[in-house]
């Protein structure tokens, strides 16, 4: 008997002929009160976790399907200028952008910036500073953002290797809780959840910032 | 496995006090974290039967759920490979790297790949294993075996982890300090060019999703995310019980688990993939499905609960055994209460002096039951595996038996235990003054080493109660 076979017929005798059939109770919360500021929650709780968070108010605009707008439904000026600032903070000198970044959003100094068409080779990636990247959606209670390889995000390497990540989010993009995030995300892409910069407890278990992923994360929410 | 049996193992570790209070700060630090997490969360204890309900449903129709990944992780563009035992699975893992004509791979901290001793196999077959979890590097470089599921390396403080890193890591900087952040920047360094160059990664799993294919590594560092992108050839070995019904039930366990493990509302990273994506991550990916002692537990239905462990790790954390011994006292990867009775199950209650002295080190206290997120009753487990032991042994005499036997068949007759009592308070009140007997001599002397016994009274019970009360 092949192995496959073998393991099913185990598992077949382990459980009998007799099969009780299990409901799970979802009597959990699934979602937060509408009451709740659900961008404040979410600014909150990402800086639990030492992300630096900065907010940009923005004029929506008009979403035409196919036009520029359908990837930036609203205004790119302030959250250029917001972009902009934010990088001051940091060393950053180059940045890579995802292949679909629009022009309008990029930094206005001078940095070095790659785009991400063709792909990168990694080693290109390693000698960039930082990336640059919209997000698919962003949980509240928990202060993560999903990356789901759509628009404005482009493949996990780019999100991975560049030491500072700055993540915007519409604050249309963030659900309250994970069963929330979860239900909306699409998920045939592959998917990256981020919560605060790369860390590790395994040094007596005390939370330490910094380790592969980006030690730097920084999230800009645009209201 | 050539490991001695937990009590004369753990014997040596109560001697380290350096081990002992490694042990009593991080257990301390990580209890406060997950109790402050847990108890924002009002639904905590409906997650926590949604948790135990999900694992159930999957448990108990593992082999459609099991066909059902198969097939999902297929039409994604994965294969999927079924390993019976460690050796089978290993023969898998090795055809896999030499394929793709590497002679190293990365790893990602998985407790599968420890189960089999993957490394080992790699080893022997020529191909260097790089473990790329902090803790796990700490305990590789040492030459060290992992003491916790989540923290292998939580034996060690930050300064013994210092001089670890001077001593064995080539490109360590100099006057490397114990700053935590300071010795997590010397592993960035050291693992970055391995990152990049690597060909073939071998990961675990936390979540398979039946319904989707989805595949799921929780993590906080980003070398899962190194490992699971980066390579051409993405190996994950994964226990077969790992299998989830739905997309919907990761909504519980993505809040389950890293509350009970880090004690994070959640972790910094997790990465869900579902076979292989055109231009983003590896091009190959198989799936190596492992039974090695699953489907044995499955067939007991007290035991199987132990199936539902999400290896978190929450009750090694609050179990006062493990923080006084430590992991390596268990003497299997699988350390702490869920150890105590996965280990036997796995191997077989009477395969090994570990596997049968495991199911005994616990006080049956109960706080693994209490933080368990998948409620899996453990002190009940270890009873009816205690059971297990015993019968396995009922063949062979031992003292403790003898005793058993000799005591039935003085309890069967009231006048043999008359006679017997009346004999004791003769004897005991000649050689005894104080109501506490502090030493006897050996065999006895095991039972007044560690306890006081009572001096039998002068007249047993049974006859004072007849001298003072008349017969009806």
């Amino acid at each position: 008997m092949d192995a496959k076979s073998e393991i099913l017929s185990r598992i077949r005798t382990a459980l009998g002929p007799d099969r009780t059939p299990v409901d799970v109770p979802r009597t959990y919360t699934r979602t937060t009160p509408e009451t709740d500021d659900i961008p404040t929650l979410f600014a909150t709780r990402a800086a639990d976790y030492q992300a630096r968070v900065r907010r940009v108010t923005a004029q929506p605009t008009l979403a035409g399907p196919g036009g520029p707008t359908a990837l930036i439904p609203f205004d790119p000026v302030p959250v250029a200028a917001a972009i902009t600032d934010l990088l001051k903070t940091t060393h950053v000198r180059s940045l890579v952008v995802p292949a679909d970044f629009p022009e309008a959003l990029l930094p206005q100094d001078n940095y070095v910036i790659r785009r991400d068409d063709p792909p990168l080779p990694v080693a290109d990636l390693d000698t960039t500073d930082a990336v640059l990247t919209g997000c698919a959606a962003a949980i509240a209670e928990t202060g993560t953002i999903i990356l789901n390889a759509g628009p404005l995000q482009g493949r996990r390497a780019l999100t991975l290797i560049p030491d500072t990540h700055l993540c915007l989010v519409r604050a249309d993009q963030i659900v309250g809780t994970v069963p929330e995030a979860l239900s909306t995300v699409d998920a045939t892409a592959p998917l990256t959840w981020i919560s605060g910069p790369s860390a590790t407890s395994d040094i007596e278990l005390h939370r330490v910032e910094g380790v592969h992923g980006p030690r730097t994360l920084l999230i800009l929410i645009i209201d | 496995m050539g490991m001695p049996a937990f009590p004369e193992a753990a014997r040596t570790a109560l001697a380290d006090g350096q081990l002992r209070a490694n042990l009593r700060t991080a257990t301390g630090t990580i209890r406060a974290k997950r109790a402050a997490v847990v108890a924002e969360r009002a639904d905590w204890e409906q997650l926590r039967e949604a948790g135990r309900a999900i694992k159930d449903q999957a448990l108990h129709d593992l082999d459609t759920h099991l066909l059902r990944l198969e097939e999902q992780v297929t039409a994604a563009g994965g294969v999927v490979h079924w390993a019976r035992d460690a050796a089978e699975a290993n023969r898998i893992v090795v055809g896999l790297v030499r394929a793709a004509a590497a002679d190293e791979v990365v790893k990602v901290k998985s407790m599968a790949t420890q189960e089999i001793e993957l490394n080992e196999a790699l080893a022997a077959a020529g191909i260097t294993a790089h473990e790329t979890d902090l803790a796990e590097l700490i305990v590789q470089l040492g030459h060290d075996r992992p003491s916790h599921i989540l923290v292998p390396a939580i034996h060690r403080n930050r300064s013994q982890i210092r001089d670890l890193f001077q001593r064995e890591m080539p490109d360590a900087p100099p006057g490397l300090t114990d700053d935590p952040v300071a010795l997590a920047g010397a592993a960035r360094e050291h693992l970055r060019r391995k990152f990049l160059a690597a060909r073939v990664a071998i990961s675990g799993a936390n979540f398979a999703v039946a319904e989707t294919g989805s595949l799921v590594v929780v993590e906080s560092e980003g070398n899962g995310r190194m490992c699971l992108t980066l390579p051409e050839v993405l190996i994950s070995v994964v226990g077969i019980e790992k299998v989830i019904p739905t997309w919907q039930d990761l909504e519980v366990m993505l809040q389950l688990l890293p509350r009970s493990a880090t004690g994070e509302r959640m972790n910094p990273y997790t990465t869900i993939w579902r076979g292989t994506t055109p231009g983003d991550g590896p091009r190959e990916f198989h799936l190596v499905l492992l039974d090695n002692g699953r489907t044995a537990a499955l067939a007991d239905e007290i035991g199987r609960d132990a199936l539902r462990c999400i290896r978190c790790s929450a009750c090694l954390n609050v179990c006062p055994v493990y923080e006084r011994t430590g992991g390596h006292a268990y003497g299997s990867v699988y350390p702490g209460p869920i150890g105590a009775i996965l280990t036997p199950q796995l191997r077989g209650v009477d395969a090994d002096p570990v596997a049968k002295s495991l199911p005994y080190a616990s006080t049956l206290c109960g706080a693994c039951y209490e933080v368990c997120p998948v409620m899996i009753d453990i002190p009940k487990a270890l009873v009816h595996l205690r059971a297990k032991v015993v019968d396995a042994n009922r063949a062979n005499p031992s003292p403790e038996r003898t005793a058993m036997k000799v005591a039935a068949w003085i309890f069967a007759r009231t006048r043999r235990l008359e006679l017997l009592q009346r004999l004791t308070a003769r004897v005991a009140s000649l050689l005894f003054r104080k109501p506490t007997i502090t030493r006897l001599p050996p065999p006895l002397s095991r039972w007044t080493e560690t306890r006081d016994a009572p001096t039998p009274p002068p007249e047993p019970f049974r006859d004072w109660w007849s001298r003072t009360r008349e017969e009806p």
